[in-house]
């Protein structure tokens, strides 16, 4: 029984005359306790399918279908107030810029304890103490003072702390990290990373990790989901599909992996993601894939195929042998 | 709290500031009425004089004396709160100043009030539903507030409600320790007067400040964590987009002290305002320069509170917090 099973989300924005669908038809499941990767270039819907789970696009003017079953509830169907009563309590989100998710007017102490009050009716010294505590379980050092401090006196790794302290502030069943590394350097990142391992370990938080990053997502996830132009592509375990990727995007991402010790040159994927006015008809990768074909990538749409947990979106793809990358060493 | 001490600290620091401010504010004023034509002597003796009573009168001011030793002379008085004697009156300068403060001060606050729940309350309005009739209606009270001179509405008024329906006294002033009820209806339609054109600025700044914050990642973010609207709005978005709008209160106010002359006069209010146009045109020295020094003292101490509250609204501004 999964905790979150999002079916057929589908979401549009009004352009000048039309609706442009932004997210087509993406369906995913992530159970209790596990994390689950959603990759992809920038313009693939990741972020807009993450802010559609929350509810959060339709005050944008989005047109969303499809449910969103969350724990048994179905969230595509709940009207404002009650979504926004699991917003933050049941379903905690962390986005890139940590530095601009932080409201600089206030304390991050505030800023917890604020999320603390709005769900748990805690008081102002209850809800004040829970920050603290959280703070300290995300690692930040004094954090009895850091709580009086403002979000201008965080560093962006230490301000990611504060944000990841947010989120899980009300012990939320499941959290979604929009790109919570992108923004940060290199060593933060694996700081940042490995703090959200320990936090699931500890608490069973399960975790939607969107990221352009493989590196990323193949330290952290469980199952991957790879996204292309608002469409899934790809969806498997995780080492299954690292080591033998099906879909040619899944296997062109990889190729862009640097691999230490591997000797292999980094491919790159020509091109861009099209802007969701101008997908092009049938496989909506085939302009960028080197292994289209006239006349069968080009035509049809090729539906999402299920091979027992690993779905593909390829026509081709029992004719091709894609190569994938060794899985670099999962910490324990 | 740290918190606290630094706010000290920052509020003190602006106080300084004061200082230079208040010495080339009095002596520019001192070097323009020396370059006016004509001077005191000339009005007290009145019209078609003998030159040597004009002489004389001159010699006892010790307005023959060179400008720059009597303007260091009334540095030196004015620093040890002495800021000498109205040519005209006769009366040490400080008392007068002293006794029409407070109904200055009064004036203004009521009109500060004023402007800042009109221009709040305003400016909130037409940023709830952006392009709706509300805000349509704010921004057309807005231009009609900004296009109206405070004299010509502060007649308007006094007809509508002193003269056709007598709600509020037309003229004069009733001290405060006479009655808060009195003292408040001489002083709303004044306020009033004055109030209105700078609270339609306020209102047209706090609108386009709360609609800048609306797409911003922190209220998005804020949303996600469960908050709703009345404390999105009010708490989160009001509080950073009131950083520029105090900033703009704060030049307001200043304005709105100017504006006190013309509106004093209109409504016979003896404050600050009618004693600067009074003596302006006797060109009564001592007394122009007391009010200018003590219109200086309160504008800066003015701005100075603006600093205060953005420091609060604003953290980033404040100096040698912590780290």
């Amino acid at each position: 029984m999964s905790l979150l099973a999002v079916e057929n989300l589908s979401v549009a924005f009004a352009e000048r005359r039309s609706w442009s669908t932004v997210v087509d038809d993406v369906s995913f499941e992530v159970a209790a306790g596990t994390t689950l990767g959603l990759v992809g270039e920038s313009g693939s819907g990741k972020t807009v399918t993450a802010l559609s789970i929350m509810g959060l696009t339709r005050a944008q003017g989005a047109r969303v279908s499809g449910a969103v079953r969350f724990d048994g509830q179905d969230l595509a169907v709940l009207d404002e107030d009650a979504l926004a009563d699991i917003r933050g309590a049941r379903i905690g989100m962390v986005f890139q810029q940590a530095s601009r998710t932080l409201d600089p007017a206030f304390t991050v102490g505030e800023q917890i304890a604020e999320t603390v009050r709005r769900h748990t009716g805690a008081s102002r010294r209850d809800a004040w103490d829970r920050a603290v505590e959280m703070l300290q379980r995300v690692h930040i050092p004094r954090p009895v003072e850091r709580a009086l401090q403002y979000p201008h006196e965080f560093s962006g790794g230490m301000a990611q702390r504060v944000v990841i302290a947010m989120a899980l502030s009300c012990s939320p069943a499941m959290v979604i990290a929009d790109e919570p590394t992108t923004a940060l350097d290199v060593t933060v990142q694996a700081r940042i990373l490995e703090l959200l391992r320990e936090l699931q370990d500890d608490t069973g938080v399960a975790i939607v990790l969107i990221s352009h990053d493989l590196g990323v997502i193949a330290e952290m996830a469980d199952r991957v989901a790879v996204m292309y132009a608002g469409q899934i592509v790809e969806q498997a375990p995780i080492e299954e599909l690292f080591v033998g990727p099906r879909h040619p995007y899944s296997s062109g991402l990889m190729g862009a992996i640097p691999v230490v010790g591997q000797g292999r040159r980094l491919v790159d994927i020509p091109g861009v993601v099209p802007p969701p006015q101008s997908f092009p008809a049938g496989c909506r990768f085939h302009p960028r894939c080197p292994h289209a074909e006239p006349g069968r990538c080009d035509a049809a749409p090729p539906p999402l195929e299920r091979v027992d947990a690993h779905e593909v979106r390829c026509v081709r793809t029992g004719e091709l042998s894609l190569p994938g990358v060794l899985v670099p060493e999962v910490q324990p | 709290m740290v918190g606290g001490r630094a706010v000290l600290r920052f509020a003190g620091l602006r106080l300084l500031a004061v200082i230079p401010t208040v010495l080339i504010v009095t002596f520019v004023v001192s070097l323009l009425v020396e370059l006016a034509p004509g001077d005191a002597a000339d009005a007290l003796a009145g019209s078609n004089p003998d030159p040597a009573l004009v002489e004389s009168i001159r010699r006892e001011l010790r307005l023959d004396e060179p400008f720059l030793l009597r303007y260091v002379e009334w540095l030196g008085h004015a620093v040890t709160g002495d800021l000498g004697t109205s040519y005209f009156a006769k009366t040490p300068v400080t008392e007068l100043i002293l006794q029409r403060v407070p109904v200055t001060l009064g004036l203004g606050a009521v009109a500060l009030v004023i402007m800042v729940v009109l221009g709040f309350g305003l400016g909130v309005l037409g940023a709830m539903r952006p392009g709706g009739l509300l805000d349509r209606v704010v921004s057309g009270v807005s231009a009609l507030f900004l296009a109206v001179p405070a004299f010509w509405l502060a007649l308007v008024l006094v007809l509508l409600l002193a003269v056709q329906s007598p709600l509020f006294p037309a003229i004069g002033y009733t001290p405060f320790s006479d009655g808060a009820g009195e003292w408040l209806r001489h002083l709303l339609l004044p306020g009033l007067a004055l109030a209105v054109n700078p609270a339609a600025t306020i209102a047209l700044q706090l609108k386009s400040a709360l609609l800048s914050e609306e797409g911003s990642d922190y209220l998005l973010a804020a949303r996600a964590k469960g908050l709703r609207h009345p404390s999105l709005l009010f708490k989160h978005a009001l509080k950073n987009a009131a950083v520029p709008v105090v900033t703009i209160l704060g030049f307001r106010v200043a304005v709105l002290l100017g504006g006190t002359v013309i509106i004093e006069t209109v409504f016979a209010i003896p404050g600050l305002g009618l004693l600067a146009q009074q003596t302006a045109v006797n060109q009564d020295v001592p007394v122009i320069l007391g009010v200018v020094t003590i219109t200086v003292l309160i504008i800066m101490l003015l701005n100075a509170l603006v600093d205060i509250a953005n420091g609060f609204l604003n953290p980033k501004l404040r100096i040698g917090t912590s780290r």
